[in-house]
């Protein structure tokens, strides 16, 4: 039904507990956002193992922030891109703070494999990390390459 | 001017590499319609009424001659030989097909130029005053402040898919020429004992809604200006409204969630943010400003020009209208006009733009500007050639003596080229401008801004001209209406609306009788029209534009 990929291409799909939505959330469930989450929800959420942040469509920026947001404010769980992402948002994703991105079979049909390892070298040419120093994004242990 | 190093050039070879593999994409299927469009915004590929259109950044308008060259080159292999200046110092090339413009691309990046993020929902093209570096009056050069923004802006991982797009604009002079109050974020510098910071606005803007920009936060310290602005975006983006895009603009945030409550939010972000930049970016910055020196001005005295000045009538004329006091007396700031009576507003031929690439590498230290007002600008003159560049100048149409007069019109290209245009702009500009140069009253009239947008949109800045004109579509028929006193300067204002509209025929006469009004009525021929207004009001130019209504108003 879906793909995963993080930096080495498509993988299989390694989380297999249920994501639940915030209104029933509870610690140590894996929670998927929305993306029209406010900003004030994430404080208590900080403990979850694994969020997933949804995009409706690919023209819908708001999880780039969300994730962003959470990993300022110490998030170190993994965190994961949902939903309508494409190839060539891989890069902004992983530098947002994602640490892998989940798509619909169909979006992986269209733009295969090669697609996206044509866009994982998200750590090149990137005028944040020049800016920044080294305070990018904070990325989960498990996936720090 | 920045100098690119290795960086900034190995990015633009892959973002090239990157859209040629989108447009490959696209045409085989992997990037739907939707997915597409987006990524073609954010390289500056538009589709237009009849074709393509390529926008190319001029970032803060800065260009050096053989950057210029290369415009004029790209104008004549893949487009019909002429390029148009906006009003937000960008090139649009309106007849490029799209399997050309990667070619494009690659022949930008050639000279340290790109496209990037000159349309969709992203941070745009940062713009700066025209005459930066140059003017007598300025505080700081605003450019190594663009150019920060313009990196810390470009491929910003979170800022791609915004709600709408983002415009940024960065003063730095006491007068206003970036009109910064109708800016998403407008940005003065102003000096505190010995030290600059930033007068941040926000929620400036024109379009549909147009409103002036909100001060909020007065002397922003430089080295916060990169977090506080992504603070300002960070907040927006989550905020913004996606459910109507005539609604999604920071203008319509700031104003539905009320100022106080959005610098609350802005300033809580700011506090989050703020430790992610580690302070690279002030060292970054610190070897920016030293690329932004400025050449080194030849120290001659000026005796030539005054005997020239005093003696040619016609040469005159130009110093008058189109020169501005530079920051060294000898030389002088040389506004080249694109407005000559009759043409397009903003179009420059390849033949032109060479013959100011020549100019500026003999006579202005190879630094060449393009203003929001769509005209050319060669920053740095010596006075002892001016009299040299205006003969130059003469056979290309490019000596003009108008600049800042009524027919130094802006205008957005309107139903010639666009798509969401309602009515014609150019020839309308072309009318005005014919009309009061045969009249050869223009000098007399004196400074008069005359700004049309051809819909709602309002790129022609039609809210902030003195006089203002807007062209709708009704029931079918183009019909203009006028707005007066608006102002794009540090005492920003927006037109008034004088009444009902005219029609394309009616709208000529309809300016005339609103410039007989105002020669009569003015006090002296230096008080200005927007001076005139601001004394008198609407009643004598409403009178002088609806003749019939006084007439039956005085009947009944």
């Amino acid at each position: 039904m879906s793909q995963l990929i993080n930096d080495t291409g498509f993988v299989p799909n390694d989380i297999t507990t249920p994501f639940v939505t915030l209104d029933h959330w509870t610690t140590g469930c894996a929670l998927q956002l929305t993306s029209d989450t406010d900003p004030n929800d994430l404080d208590r959420i900080l403990s979850a193992p694994c969020i997933r942040i949804e995009f409706p469509t690919s023209a819908d920026g708001r999880g780039f922030t969300l994730a962003r947001l959470l990993r300022l404010r110490g998030y170190k769980g993994h965190l994961r891109a949902f939903g309508h992402v494409i190839a060539d948002q891989f890069a902004m994703a992983r530098r947002s703070g994602f640490d892998d991105v989940e798509i619909h079979d169909t979006v992986a049909r269209r733009q295969p494999h090669d697609q996206w390892l044509f866009r994982t070298d998200w750590q090149d040419h990137d005028y944040q990390s020049r800016l920044r120093g080294d305070r990018s994004p904070i990325q989960s242990a498990q996936n720090t390459l | 001017m920045y100098k690119y190093n290795d960086f900034d050039r190995s990015f633009i070879e892959n973002r090239n590499r990157q859209f040629r593999a989108q447009v490959a994409r696209r045409i085989d299927g992997s990037l739907t319609e939707d997915e597409f469009k987006p990524l073609r915004l954010m390289n500056g590929v538009y589709l237009q009424l009849h074709a393509y259109m390529l926008r190319v950044a001029i970032p803060y308008g800065s260009l050096n001659s053989a950057q210029l060259r290369q415009l004029a080159y790209i104008a004549e292999r893949w487009d019909r030989g002429y390029g148009h200046f906006t009003t937000r110092q960008n090139i649009q090339y309106n007849w490029p097909k799209l399997s050309d413009i990667p070619e494009m691309l690659d022949a930008l990046a050639a000279v340290n130029m790109h496209a990037i993020q000159t349309s969709g929902n992203t941070i745009r093209n940062v713009t700066a005053d025209h005459f930066a570096g140059a003017a007598a009056d300025e505080i700081a050069d605003p450019r190594p402040y663009a150019e920060l923004i313009r990196q810390w802006s470009t491929d910003h991982p979170e800022f791609q898919f915004l709600p709408r797009k983002f415009k940024v604009a960065v003063s730095g002079a006491h007068q206003d020429r970036a009109v910064t109050k109708a800016h998403d974020i407008g940005l003065r510098i102003t000096e505190r004992a010995g030290k600059i910071g930033f007068d941040v606005i926000i929620g400036g803007g024109l379009g549909r809604t147009p409103m002036i920009g909100k001060t909020i936060q007065e002397f922003l310290p430089v080295d916060d200006l990169l977090p506080y602005i992504e603070a300002v975006v960070s907040v927006w983006n989550l905020l913004g409204r996606r459910d109507n895009k005539y609604k999604a603009r920071i203008k319509i945030t700031v104003h539905e969630t009320g100022i106080d409550e959005i610098k609350a939010l802005i300033d809580q972000r700011f506090n989050e943010i703020r430790p992610s930049f580690s302070g690279i970016d002030q060292s970054l910055l610190n070897s920016i400003i030293a690329d932004f020196q400025g050449p080194e001005l030849r120290n001659e005295p000026v005796h030539e020009f005054h005997t020239r000045y005093d003696s040619a009538a016609v040469f005159r004329s130009w110093i008058d209208t189109n020169t501005a006091a530079h920051r060294d007396n000898t030389h002088s700031i040389v506004s080249i006009s694109l407005k000559k009576p009759g043409q397009t507003p903003g179009d420059a031929s390849s033949a032109q733009m060479r013959v100011i690439a020549d100019l500026a590498e003999k006579y202005g230290y190879d630094e060449i500007r393009i203003s929001h007002e769509q005209n050319i600008v060669l920053p740095h003159v010596h006075k002892e050639d001016l009299f040299a560049l205006y003969c130059a100048l003469k056979p290309y149409d490019l000596a003009t003596a108008n600049i800042g007069l009524i027919s130094d019109i802006i205008a957005c290209p309107g139903m010639d080229y666009c798509a969401l245009a309602t009515a014609r702009s150019i020839p309308i500009a072309q009318q005005i401008a014919t009309h009061f140069d045969a009249l050869k009253i223009e000098h007399d009239i004196g400074h008069l801004q005359v700004k049309i947008s051809g819909c709602i949109n309002a790129c022609g800045h039609h809210h902030v001209g003195h006089i203002g004109i807007l062209g709708l579509d009704r029931a079918g028929v183009e019909n203009y209406q006028i707005t007066l006193g608006g102002d794009a300067t540090q005492t920003a204002t927006l037109g008034e609306r004088a009444g009902p509209g005219f029609s394309a025929d009616d709208l000529l006469p309809a300016i005339d009788r609103l410039i007989t009004a105002y020669l009569s009525v003015r006090l002296s021929p230096a008080e200005t029209f927007l001076e005139t207004y601001r004394r008198l009001g609407q009643a004598p130019f409403k009178a002088a534009l609806y003749p019939e209504t006084q007439q039956n108003t005085k009947a009944a």
